[in-house]
């Protein structure tokens, strides 16, 4: 096959980018696309140029690093798989494929389709955890969680935080990755006692570092590699209206005390 | 130099009750005044910055990645060992112990296994408590699994998504620590030395993948948690990043390396499918369970699976192992399978691979109960080979997939550098010669939420630090040392690129120094690898600069420590001079293929010291006894 | 007030005054075709133009319309605000962008729909409103209507601009449920169902008024006249 590479090139945040066009002849439908990539960069350095800068290292969908916009949806056009998982066999000999970096204003260009996505980090760091010290806990069985609530808690907790949510969303919304978090721990009895504090620093952590709003076009479902549901989302906000509401009440009796 | 491992006195166990009482504390308004360096933040990493964090030691913690839920850890899918006994099927802290040491083949050290035995029933409950979404039944009570290796139903798992759950748990606690500024996090820094002075390790060299910045930081102690060295190989189940240079840059400053060779080849991965390959994929070992391994009778025999006749087909496994038949342990079939491909008898394109049949499971189970068990993996099988394995059989191969050893550790988890720990995959210590599955993910949070936490309290409380600053002479000297490495790697400028000589150093080390090896091939292979090497630091070539992103720099560091370890496993594996677990010599089998250990004479860790040369390194004996689990055979005929 | 304020600047907030707003209007309009389905009614329009008095003199009603205007500047404003925070949010475009490959085209242009149905809004009120409560000598609200939708290209805009407000409703119904967080696996189906009658019924029930009044009005005088001799 060949394939006509179309690459956002920038050399860092500071500076502007372009597109180069770039030519891979030889390419197995057997490859994946970042083995696909992989000969290109060995091109490249064989004729004394600088390769291709892109996250990636599980290779196989999990880890979350890689993320490319490929011909115009985040991961490429088949669903339910990270950028590690598209297959040359989807491509036909011929084809142009434009390659984007993930672009949001909290994603900001590390360099070519290399992005800065620690903006997540700081998400989960002001309250996507339960604030359990290592040793005191109770015995993991002493809390009967129903199956059918651990599931869904897994369903959310499959999240691999790879952006792909953001960079689909016509607003750079991280809607669904912060639902994912707050919906898991939401639903499981370990994460109740945060319960409150927990969506509302999130949700200001998230609206801090310039993502969008959520406008329900559910792009990001379509897109998510683990397919976690936009019901999450709805949870979020559930949760969070919740959380305005019986925030105040707290207010008082702690005042009280 | 004499090696102690420190392993404390009395019944197995009381050793770590009593280690713990004996240990000298730091008193909790002091901790603040030490600072530990955390390098890498997967399981062990991140479970050790969260847990020193806790209990108020200042810790500065390191990832090359962009953050530490990429770290590999997060790749691994079958589940956590802990005898809860939950199953009421007999486990116990004593049976994991024992299942651990045997399935190691007597290669680990007696305290050490018992300990992480012990503790890591604490493991689950810890993961619980962070809200990780374990596998229930329908009671609401946490669900079990059977692995290899074991009699019990012990691994605790979250589908095939364990290792994700439960990096991810660690990573939450984590990003609360650092939320409250008891971690300091420095992501997208790759450790590239470390400081040792008078005698102390007492920092480290990183460089800063965005900018290429040199940095040097300081502390108390410093803690490796860098992971495994599997990508030696090239091809393996490893993320691409993987390397062993941390430990590898430690180990040149005098932390003795413990069992080089001893590598754990996984059976079931997809095999490679051109010379493109960048990584394996593997399948989880669960699917012997239901899958019949095979090869076509005739040698080069290139009809579709369909249409060779059942008597016409090998079921190797079966046949030779009739009691275990397709679930005999890893390194077991990972070898049978090689061996039947070397004969001949390979299937597909590149004629190294095996069938993995299901075909009578479906009949059996039918189809709807065969996808609700292995749905998943039939999935991402089929993404990456678009054949599908409910029609015809599934191609797999060994691959590289978990290394044993690593630096030397005594029962503190302390290397032979005073102040400089090392935990998880990092270290040798607890597998011996051969990994049971669901056994990774445990070793990787004992260390670091349950181990390390107590014993490096003892180091900092009973040891006199001198002021160090990173303007120190030692620091100073090693920062020059890693900038004359860096333009070095950039001033070659040769014409063959790092993956280049990745690939080709991976070819070597798997014909000769891979699942089966002889002292002709290793011979072979240390010289070759020392040859290559040279050759690599004359005719390499990075683009780019320094002082910028450059992965073809990162991987050119990594690709270069990779040579120096692949000789040393080389040279490992050739004075080993007995077949046990995953370390297998072709001069020491039984008649009938099996692998034969020698008690007699290697009984003993293998721990490496580096003399200032690659190729002459020197070698120290740590013996071991077992007073409670006496060696015996492995059969599984 | 710390709370409220903060809650108000919120991503999720402002979407829940959306969503509320929405769904207030939502049943406005329910109302308002009830009502206006009495122009139907062959009686000379006794029926609308009683229901219209009733309408611009009612004490509750009129404050029920402050309301009103409250909740459709409310709507428009947070409207506005976030699609302006959204693209704020994305200050480098893509040069290739297949978000129709994902998305429905009603959830993507709610600006658009909602923008035209404001232009609507105007319109409307100006003919409507203008037209009977502060024009001196003002027609009966009958004959307004029938004059306003003798005119074709009148009409013809009517009909479009509810299109789009039913493109408006089929995203925004849906959506405003689950920004309240009351749309789940269970109840999804109904709503869904019940979003129907807000997309598809409510916006063919206006646009029968301008068709009718357009085509057949003149048609059903003629048969009165006939029925007279």
């Amino acid at each position: 096959m060949k394939i006509t590479l179309n690459v956002w090139r920038q050399q860092n945040a500071q500076s502007s980018g372009r597109f180069e066009t770039y030519v891979a002849s030889n390419v197995s439908e057997h490859m994946s696309f970042l083995e696909m990539l992989d000969v290109v960069n060995t091109d490249l350095v064989k004729a004394g140029k600088e390769p291709i800068a892109f996250d990636h290292d599980c290779r196989e969908g999990v880890c979350g690093s890689c993320g490319i916009v490929i011909g115009g949806r985040a991961h490429g056009p088949n669903r339910a798989i990270a950028t590690c998982q598209l297959h040359m066999r989807t491509f036909r000999d011929g084809d142009t494929i434009t390659l984007e970096p993930w672009r949001a204003k909290a994603f900001p260009v590390i360099k070519d389709l290399m992005v800065d996505r620690t903006a997540m980090d700081r998400i989960m760091q002001a309250g996507g955890y339960v604030s359990v010290k290592t040793g005191g806990v109770p015995d993991g069985n002493a809390i009967p969680i129903p199956k059918h609530v651990a599931d869904e808690a897994m369903d959310a907790a499959a999240c691999i935080g790879c952006g792909a949510c953001v960079a689909a969303c016509p607003n750079g919304s991280a809607m669904l990755f912060v639902a994912a978090k707050v919906s898991q721990l939401a639903l499981l009895p370990q994460g109740q006692v945060e319960r409150t504090e927990r969506v509302l620093k999130m949700v200001k952590q998230m609206d801090d570092e310039g993502f969008g709003n959520c406008s329900n076009n559910y792009a990001c479902e379509a897109e998510c590699p683990k397919e976690v549901s936009v019901t999450h989302i709805a949870r979020l906000n559930r949760e969070y209206l919740r959380a305005n509401l019986v925030k105040e009440e707290q207010k008082e009796s702690a005042g009280g005390a | 130099m004499k090696l102690d491992a420190k392993a404390p006195a009395g019944p197995i166990q009381q050793k770590w009750t009593n280690h713990r009482f004996g240990v000298k504390l730091v008193n909790p308004a002091n901790k603040r005044k030490y600072s530990v360096i955390v390098v890498g933040t997967g399981l062990a990493g991140a479970s050790a910055a969260a847990s020193l964090a806790e209990l108020g030691y200042k810790v500065l913690a390191f990832t090359y990645h962009e953050s530490p839920r990429r770290a590999h850890s997060i790749a691994a899918q079958g589940g956590i060992n802990a005898p809860k006994n939950y199953s009421n099927d007999g486990d116990s802290v004593y049976r994991l112990f024992y299942d651990t040491l045997k399935g190691g083949d007597y290669r680990a050290r007696e305290a050490n296994v018992y300990r992480l035995a012990e503790v890591s029933n604490s493991i689950i409950d810890q993961c619980v408590g962070q809200g990780v979404p374990f596998a229930r039944d329908y009671s609401g009570l946490l669900d079990n699994r059977s692995f290899g290796g074991a009699q019990v139903s012990r691994t605790f798992y979250a589908r095939g998504q364990t290792g994700q759950q439960l990096l991810l748990g660690a990573y939450s606690v984590l990003s609360r620590q650092i939320a409250n500024k008891g971690v300091t996090l420095f992501e997208r820094r790759e450790m590239l030395d470390l400081v040792v002075v008078d005698g102390q390790a007492r920092g480290i060299i990183a460089r800063n993948l965005v900018t290429g910045a040199i940095e040097k930081y300081t502390a108390n102690a410093v803690v490796l948690a860098t992971g495994g060295y599997g990508n030696v190989f090239f091809l393996s189940t490893n993320a691409k990043a993987s390397n062993t240079t941390a430990i590898w840059r430690a180990h040149k400053r005098g932390a003795l390396f413990g069992n080089p060779c001893f590598t754990q080849i996984h059976p079931t991965c997809i095999p490679q499918s051109g010379e493109y390959q960048s990584k394996l994929t593997l399948m989880s070992e669960s699917l012997r369970n239901d899958g019949r391994v095979w090869v076509p009778k005739a040698k080069g025999d290139k009809r579709r699976p369909g249409d060779i006749p059942e008597a016409e087909r090998d079921y190797y496994l079966e046949r030779m192992y009739p009691s275990f038949g397709n679930l005999v342990p890893r390194d077991v079939a990972s070898r049978r399978a090689k061996e039947m491909c070397d004969k001949g008898h390979g299937v597909g394109e590149t004629g190294l691979a095996v069938y993995l049949d299901f075909a009578d499971a479906i009949k059996r189970l039918g189809k709807d109960n065969v996808a609700g068990k292995y749905g998943n993996l039939f999935d991402m099988y089929k993404q990456i080979t678009a054949e599908d394995p409910y029609t015809t059989p599934m191609r797999i191969y060994p691959a590289v997939h978990y290394t044993m050893g690593g630096l030397w550790v005594d029962y503190n988890l302390m290397s032979t550098i005073p102040g400089l720990y090392v935990i998880g995959e990092a270290n040798f210590s607890d597998h011996g010669a051969n990994r049971l599955g669901a056994s990774a993910l445990m070793q990787g949070l004992a260390d670091g939420y349950f181990i390390l936490p107590y014993t490096i309290g003892d180091y900092l409380a009973s040891t006199k630090f001198p002021a160090v600053g990173t303007d120190h002479a030692d620091f100073k000297r090693t920062e020059t040392e890693i900038q004359k490495q860096v333009e070095k790697l950039m001033s070659v400028n040769g014409k063959t690129t790092v993956d280049e000589f990745h690939r080709q150093l991976g070819k070597i080390m798997w014909d000769h120094v891979g699942m089966a090896r002889n002292a002709a091939g290793l011979k072979k292979a240390a010289k070759e690898i020392s040859a290559l090497r040279e050759k690599f630091w004359k005719d390499v070539k990075i683009t780019g600069v320094a002082a910028d992103v450059n992965s073809e720099l990162e991987k050119a560091g990594r690709v270069a420590d990779f040579f120096e370890l692949g000789e040393l496993m080389a040279l490992d594996a050739l004075q080993r001079e007995e077949s046990c677990g995953g370390h297998f010599r072709e001069e020491h089998q039984t008649d009938e293929g099996e692998a034969k250990r020698n008690d007699a004479k290697f009984a003993y860790v293998a721990a490496w010291e580096y003399t200032g040369k690659v190729s002459s390194p020197k070698m120290h004996k740590e013996k071991l006894d077992f007073e409670y689990v006496k060696p015996s055979q492995r059969s599984y005929k | 007030m710390n709370q409220l304020t903060a809650f108000v600047q919120s991503s999720v907030g402002k979407k829940i005054f959306m969503s509320l707003t929405g769904l207030f209007l939502c049943s406005f309009l329910l109302v308002h075709l009830v009502g206006n389905l009495t122009l139907l009614k062959n009686d000379g329009g006794a029926a609308f133009d009683a229901y219209s008095h009733f309408m611009s003199t009612n004490g509750a009603i009129r404050v029920l319309e402050v309301g009103l205007v409250l909740g459709f500047l409310v709507h428009i404003c947070a409207g506005l605000l976030v699609w302006w925070q959204n693209r704020q949010a994305r200050p480098t475009k893509y040069e290739t962008y297949r978000l129709k490959d994902t998305t429905p085209w009603a959830s993507r242009n709610t600006i658009v729909t909602g923008s035209i149905v404001l232009i609507f809004l105007v319109v409307h009120l100006q003919t409507f409103v203008g037209g009977l409560r502060f024009t001196e000598n003002p027609p009966s609200a009958y004959a307004l209507v029938a004059s306003a939708f003798s005119s074709g290209w009148y009409s013809a805009f009517y009909v479009v601009a509810l299109v789009l407000l039913g493109y408006h409703l089929r995203h925004g119904f849906q959506a405003a449920f689950q920004t309240l967080g009351l749309r789940n696996k269970r109840y999804g189906g109904l709503l869904d169902a019940i979003g129907v009658l807000f997309w598809l019924i409510v916006p063919i029930g206006f646009a029968i008024l301008p068709v009718y009044f357009y085509f057949f009005h003149n048609v059903s005088d003629a048969t009165m006249a006939l029925g007279g001799i």
